[in-house]
C-alpha cells in the first residue's frame, strides 16, 4: 500500500472533505480519513488535522479533540519526526495538545472572518520560505477565534528559532506580531489559520495553496 | 360516537375543553366541530395541541393553499433538464434532476417571529431548520443562502441589534455545520421595523437512487427517534409562529428554540451514512416546526397506514413533562427515522459511532391512526391521513387596497426636472443607502468558502458554487430577489418582476434557471387588504414560472408578518437556482479597462418606485415599472449566447439604484476601481434626464466587452435593443457622462459604498 | 460534592470580549474600570469525600480539561 497523507476526522470536523480532496483531487497525493476513535494511522507519511468545529468548538476550540484516541496515535506519529499539519481548528488543536506552543483566542472583533488573505511569507525551513513560496501567499481565513497569543519568553523563542512560517499584511484578528502560522522547534509539526486547501483550485482566490502543501510534503 | 380515551396519566391534563381553550388554540367554532366529527367525540387535551399545530398556517397553509394551486409543479418541456423528481408538498423538499443521474433538492423557509424574539436563537434554528429538510431527503447541503429584511439601520437602534443578532446567528449556526453561505438578498426599509425578515435557503446534491420519502411503510417496522433530546423548547411554536406580534411578544421568549449545529452536523453525518445503507431506511422525516407530531402524522399519512408511540421511550432533557408538552415540543436537531424490521442493530450502531440518541419509540401499526401513549396510557388516537391533509383550505376576502390606485396615479410630471446638482449628488446618495451599499459587512462573517466549491462569492448576481458529484463536476448558480416596494405598490407586477430580477441574475452570472422556491411573507390573511396582497402575489409568481418553464418545487408561507404599527410590505421571495453548463461561462459583474458598455433592453425610462425617489425625494410612489414576459426572455436568451460565445466579460442588471448604480458597481473590480466614460446620446431626448440615470425597472443588462460590434448585431438578430454606451477608461476612476458637467471618481463612490453599513454597525 | 470551577483568562492575556464589555459599561457610564475579564464557570456534583487526594485529580481535570494554562487560570469552590 502506497503511503498516504492521513487526515484525521473529528466529529464536527467540517474541512477533513477539502483537506483531503486538495491532496487526493488537486496534489494527486494518496490521502485517507481517520476517525478520531481509531487508535493507530495506518501507514501515514504525513497527518493533517483540518478545520471545523471538532466537538462543536465546546469549553474551548480543539480542548476536547486532543483527548481523542486519534491524537494520541498524532502525538507519536510526531514525537518519531512524523509531519503534522494542524488547519485552522487543526492548529487550534495542536496548541491545546501542546505539539505548537502559544494558544488561540477569540478575534479582536469579536467576529467570525472569511475572507482572501494576504500573507508574507517568513524565512522558516528549507521548504517554507520566499524562495519556495514567493514573497507573499493569497490564502483564505475563516474562523472566530485565531488571535495567536503567546508569553514573551515563548515569542522570543519564536523568533529565535525561526519557528514563524507566516504574518498577516493586514491583522485580521489581533493576533501577536501578526502571526498566522507557526511550526514546532523540531520543524516537523505546523500550524496556520489560513486554509490551503481552499486556494487551490482555478476558480479559488489563488493556487498559493498547491506549493504550501507540497513544501510541507517536501521531505 | 367512539368512547372516550381513558384519562391522561398527567392530571393536569384532564380538563374540560372550554370555547376559551378552543380560541387560545386558534380554532373557529366550525373548526374544531371538525375535529369533533373526525375524532367522533371530543378531544383530549393533547389532541386539542395536536391539532392545533397540525391545523396553523406553517404546517396546513390553511389560507393560501387554494392560491398556490396556480403555480406550476412540473415542467412543460419534458425533453429539458431540469425535470421535477419531487413535486413541491409531496415530501420536505422539491428535488430536480440536473443530469447524469444527479438531483438538485433546495427550499427555502422563513424563521420571522423567532428571530424578532430572539434574533440570534431564531436565526440560527431558522438555518438549522432548513438544513433538515434537504437532508431528510437524502441530499448532502452544499450551500445556503438567505433573504434578509430589516428596518432603516440608519435610523433605528433596534434593526441595527436585530441585523447584528441575526447575522451572528446565521454565521454561528451555518459555520460551525460547515455549509457555506454563497449568498442572498437584504434590504432595508422601515415597513419591517420591529418585524425582520429571516428566510433562509439551503440546496444540496443527491443521486436519483438516494431519494427518501417520509413515509412510514410496513406493518411492524420500528420506529426510531434519533437526534438531541426532547426538552420543554419553544412551546407552541408553530402556533407562535402564526401569530401577531404583540406587545407580549417578549414575555413569549421561552418560545424561541435553542439551536446547537454541532449536534445537526453529527445528525447530518449520521443519516447521509444511514441512508447509504441498501434498504435499511423506509421512511425519515424531520421533527420540524411540531416535532414529534407532524412527523408521526405526516408519515403515517403519507404511507396510508398507522403509527404507535410511546411517550416514555422518547429521549427527555427534562423530568415531569407530560404528553402535551411533549407531542408540540420544538426542541431541535432530532429526527423521526422508520427502518426494515429485523435490523435495528445497523441503525443502533452508526449512531452509536456518532455518540447520538437513537432510540426505537414505536412502531408502524395496522389501520390508519396514529396512536400516542403514555405510560401506556393513550392519549391520542386520531386517524393520521385526516389530521395531517384535512385541514380547513379557506379563502378569505381579499379587497385592493387605496394606496394602490393612489401610487398607479402618480404622475412624474408632479416633480420638476432634476438639475445638474440634484443628478451629481443622487449617486453617491443612492450607493450609501444600505439596501445597495456592499454587504460585506454581513457576509464577511460566513464561511462562505467552506467545502472548497465557492465559485462566484456573495455580492455577485448570483452565488455560484462547484458540485462535486462522485467524478463528476457541475456548477449551480442560486439568485435571490425580491423588491418590497414593487410588491406594495402592485403585488402582481412585484412578485413577477423578483422572478424576472432573479432570472436576469441567473443570466448575468451565465446560469439557465431550473426551478424555484418562494418564500411568501405577508400580514394577517383576515384583513382583505392583506390577503389581496397575497392573492395577487401568488397570481403574478404563477404566470410568470408559467411563461418561463420554471417549475415551483416548494417552499413557505408566512402570514401574521405584523407588529403593533403597521404589517410590513407584502414580500413574495423567490430563489431560483441554475446551471452553468461550463466552468468558462461563469460571468462576474466587473468591468476590465478599455471595455465597451452596452446596454441591452430598452432605454429606462421611469420613476415609479425607484431608489431614487425615495432617497432624493422622499416619495414611496408611482407606478411599478411595466415589463413584457416575452421580451425578457429575448434578452435572458441574448445574454446567456453572449457569455457562451465569449463575447462578455461582465455583465450586471439594472435594478435598484438604476444605471449609473449599474455601472458603478461594474467599476469596483476585484484588484482596482476603474473609471468610464459615458455617452448617452443616443437616448430619446424625450427621456428626463432623472429617470434615465436612475430609473429602475427589468429588461435591462448592461455588458461589458471587447467587441462592441457583434454585441450589437447579435442583439439585432435577436430583435433586443441595444446601444453602446460607453467605455471603461484604460487608466484613472473617472466615471463621467459626456456633453454634461457630470463626473465622479469611482474610487471616492466605492468608498462610500463601502463604508455604509460598517459605519453604522460599528458605531 | 457539588464543584464550581472558574475559569479566566489569566492577567497578561488580552481579552477582546472583556474589553467590548468594558467599553460597553463605560458607554452606561457606569463607573467601573475598563479592564473587565469574562470567564466561564463549570458546575457539576461528585459523590465522595473532599480529600487532598481528591483535589489532586480535580487539579489535574482542571489543568488537563477545563483550561488551557497555556492562557487561562482556575480556582474552585466544593460545597456538600
Amino acid at each position: 500500500m502506497d503511503m498516504h497523507v492521513a487526515v484525521i476526522q473529528f466529529p464536527g470536523s467540517n474541512c477533513d472533505q477539502d483537506a483531503y480532496h486538495a491532496f487526493a483531487s488537486v496534489l494527486k497525493t494518496p490521502a485517507k480519513l481517520v476517525w478520531h476513535k481509531d487508535k493507530t494511522l495506518g501507514d501515514a507519511r504525513a497527518v493533517i488535522v483540518p478545520g471545523g468545529f471538532s466537538f462543536g468548538d465546546y469549553l474551548r476550540c480543539g480542548a476536547i479533540a486532543r483527548f481523542s484516541p486519534a491524537m494520541q496515535a498524532v502525538k507519536e506519529f510526531a514525537a518519531n519526526g512524523g509531519k503534522v499539519m494542524g488547519i485552522c481548528n487543526g492548529f487550534q488543536i495542536l496548541c491545546e495538545s501542546g505539539l505548537l506552543p502559544g494558544a488561540l483566542i477569540r478575534n479582536n472583533c469579536l467576529e467570525f472572518r472569511c475572507q482572501e488573505q494576504w500573507l508574507k511569507v517568513e524565512d522558516s525551513t528549507a521548504h517554507f520560505n520566499k524562495e519556495t513560496l514567493g514573497q507573499r501567499v493569497n490564502i483564505p481565513i475563516a474562523h472566530g477565534e485565531g488571535n495567536y497569543r503567546i508569553d514573551e519568553a515563548g515569542l522570543a523563542e519564536l523568533e529565535k528559532n525561526k519557528q514563524i512560517l507566516f504574518r498577516y499584511e493586514e491583522n485580521p484578528n489581533g493576533s501577536l506580531c501578526d502571526i498566522a502560522g507557526i511550526r514546532n522547534k523540531a520543524g516537523n509539526v505546523f500550524g496556520m489559520m489560513p486554509h490551503p486547501e481552499r486556494a487551490v483550485e482555478p476558480f479559488h482566490p489563488s493556487q498559493h495553496g498547491v506549493a504550501l502543501l507540497k513544501a510541507f510534503l517536501a521531505e | 360516537m367512539s368512547a372516550p380515551l381513558p384519562p391522561n396519566p398527567a392530571k393536569e391534563l384532564n380538563v374540560a375543553i372550554t370555547p376559551e381553550l378552543i380560541k387560545s388554540h386558534g380554532f373557529q367554532p366550525d373548526e374544531y366541530d371538525l375535529i369533533k366529527d373526525i375524532l367522533g367525540r371530543e378531544p383530549t387535551m393533547t389532541e386539542l395541541g395536536v391539532f392545533s399545530v397540525m391545523w396553523s398556517e406553517h404546517c396546513s397553509y390553511k389560507n393560501s393553499r387554494l392560491l398556490l394551486r396556480g403555480f406550476p409543479m412540473e415542467k412543460k418541456d419534458p425533453n429539458a433538464l431540469g425535470k421535477v423528481l419531487v413535486r413541491a408538498g409531496e415530501e420536505n423538499a422539491g428535488v430536480i434532476d440536473i443530469g447524469d443521474n444527479w438531483a438538485i433538492c433546495f427550499k427555502i423557509e422563513s424563521h420571522n417571529h423567532p428571530s424578532a424574539v430572539e434574533p440570534f436563537e431564531g436565526a440560527a434554528t431558522g438555518v438549522g431548520g432548513i438544513i433538515r429538510d434537504i437532508f431528510t431527503m437524502g441530499a448532502r447541503p452544499a450551500l445556503l443562502t438567505n433573504s434578509l429584511r430589516f428596518g432603516d439601520i440608519r435610523t433605528s437602534a433596534q434593526s441595527r441589534r436585530l441585523l447584528r443578532g441575526v447575522v451572528a446567528g446565521i454565521s454561528h449556526y451555518g459555520n460551525c455545520i460547515g455549509i457555506p453561505n454563497v449568498g442572498g438578498d437584504i434590504y432595508f426599509d422601515k415597513s419591517y421595523e420591529g418585524n425582520p425578515l429571516v428566510n433562509a435557503l439551503c440546496l444540496g446534491t443527491l443521486r436519483h437512487d438516494q431519494i427518501k420519502r417520509g413515509a412510514a411503510t410496513g406493518i411492524g417496522n420500528p420506529v426510531y427517534y434519533v437526534g438531541a433530546a426532547t426538552g420543554r423548547d419553544g412551546l407552541g411554536g408553530a402556533a407562535f409562529a402564526s401569530k401577531e406580534l404583540s406587545e407580549t411578544s417578549s414575555e413569549d421568549r421561552p418560545a424561541v428554540q435553542k439551536g446547537d449545529p454541532f449536534m445537526e452536523k453529527l445528525l447530518l453525518e449520521a443519516c447521509l451514512e444511514l441512508m447509504e445503507v441498501p434498504g435499511l431506511v423506509v421512511g425519515i422525516q424531520d421533527m420540524g416546526a411540531a416535532g414529534l407530531t407532524c412527523s408521526t402524522a405526516e408519515t403515517a399519512s403519507r404511507g396510508s397506514s398507522g403509527i404507535q408511540i410511546e411517550l416514555d421511550l422518547v429521549p427527555q432533557r427534562e423530568t415531569g413533562m407530560n404528553s402535551y408538552e411533549i407531542m408540540l415540543s420544538e426542541s431541535q436537531e432530532r429526527m423521526l427515522v422508520i427502518v426494515t424490521k429485523g435490523r435495528e442493530k445497523e441503525i443502533e450502531d452508526i449512531f452509536a459511532k456518532w455518540d447520538l440518541h437513537a432510540v426505537q419509540i414505536g412502531e408502524v401499526v395496522e389501520g390508519d391512526e396514529m396512536i400516542v401513549t403514555h405510560h401506556g396510557v393513550p392519549v391520542v388516537k386520531i386517524p393520521a391521513k385526516r389530521l395531517a391533509d384535512d385541514a380547513p383550505l379557506c379563502m378569505q376576502e381579499a379587497k385592493e387596497p387605496a394606496t394602490i390606485a393612489q401610487m398607479r396615479d402618480w404622475k412624474p410630471e408632479s416633480l420638476q426636472p432634476a438639475d445638474e446638482a440634484l443628478l451629481q449628488k443622487a449617486l453617491p446618495a443612492l450607493l450609501n443607502h444600505p439596501t445597495i451599499a456592499q454587504k460585506r459587512w454581513i457576509w464577511q462573517q460566513y464561511d462562505h468558502m467552506v467545502i472548497a466549491g465557492t465559485v462566484l462569492s456573495p455580492g455577485s448576481d448570483a452565488g455560484v458554487a462547484r458540485l462535486r458529484l462522485g467524478d463528476k463536476e457541475k456548477y449551480v448558480a442560486i439568485a435571490n430577489d425580491c423588491n418590497n416596494s414593487y410588491c406594495k405598490a402592485d403585488p402582481y407586477k412585484g412578485a413577477a418582476i423578483a422572478v424576472i430580477e432573479c432570472l436576469q441574475n441567473l443570466a448575468c452570472s451565465g446560469a439557465r434557471a431550473l426551478g424555484l422556491t418562494d418564500n411568501l411573507n405577508f400580514g394577517n390573511p383576515y384583513k382583505p387588504e392583506s390577503f389581496y396582497y397575497l392573492k395577487e402575489a401568488i397570481k403574478g409568481l404563477a404566470e410568470a414560472c408559467t411563461f418561463y418553464d420554471i417549475p415551483v418545487t416548494g417552499g413557505n408561507v408566512s402570514l401574521y408578518n405584523e407588529s403593533p404599527e403597521l404589517a410590513i410590505d407584502p414580500t413574495p421571495t423567490v430563489s431560483i437556482a441554475g446551471l452553468i453548463e461550463k466552468p468558462e461561462h461563469v460571468t462576474t459583474q466587473w468591468a476590465g479597462r478599455g471595455q465597451s458598455l452596452v446596454l441591452l433592453g430598452d432605454w429606462p425610462n421611469e420613476l415609479g418606485q425607484s431608489m431614487y425617489l425615495q432617497e432624493l425625494h422622499d416619495l414611496k410612489t408611482g407606478a411599478v415599472p411595466a415589463f413584457e414576459f416575452g421580451k425578457i426572455q429575448k434578452l435572458i436568451d441574448l445574454t446567456l449566447e453572449l457569455i457562451t460565445q465569449g463575447k462578455v466579460k461582465a455583465a450586471h442588471d439594472i435594478s435598484e439604484g438604476g444605471l449609473l448604480s449599474s455601472v458603478a458597481e461594474m467599476l469596483f473590480g476585484h484588484n482596482e476601481t476603474i473609471g468610464a466614460t459615458l455617452d448617452l446620446s443616443q437616448a430619446p431626448a424625450s427621456i428626463r434626464k432623472d429617470a434615465l440615470l436612475y430609473g429602475e425597472g427589468p429588461g435591462r443588462i448592461i455588458v461589458a466587452t471587447t467587441d462592441a460590434d457583434a454585441v450589437l448585431s447579435a442583439a439585432r438578430a435577436k430583435g433586443v435593443p441595444a446601444a453602446k454606451i460607453g467605455e471603461t477608461s484604460a487608466q484613472g476612476s473617472e466615471l463621467k457622462i459626456s456633453g454634461t458637467a457630470l463626473s465622479w471618481d469611482a474610487a471616492a463612490l466605492r468608498k462610500g459604498w463601502e463604508d455604509a453599513i460598517p459605519s453604522l454597525m460599528n458605531a | 460534592m457539588n464543584i464550581r470551577v472558574f475559569v479566566n483568562y489569566k492577567k497578561n492575556v488580552l481579552d477582546p470580549q472583556g474589553e467590548a464589555v468594558g467599553r460597553a459599561m463605560q458607554s452606561l457610564n457606569f463607573p467601573a474600570h475598563p479592564h473587565v475579564r469574562v470567564g466561564k464557570t463549570i458546575e457539576f456534583t461528585v459523590d465522595g469525600q473532599d480529600t487532598p487526594e481528591f483535589r489532586k485529580t480535580l487539579d489535574k481535570l482542571c489543568n488537563d480539561l477545563l483550561s488551557n494554562p497555556v492562557i487561562e487560570d482556575y480556582r474552585y469552590e466544593i460545597s456538600q
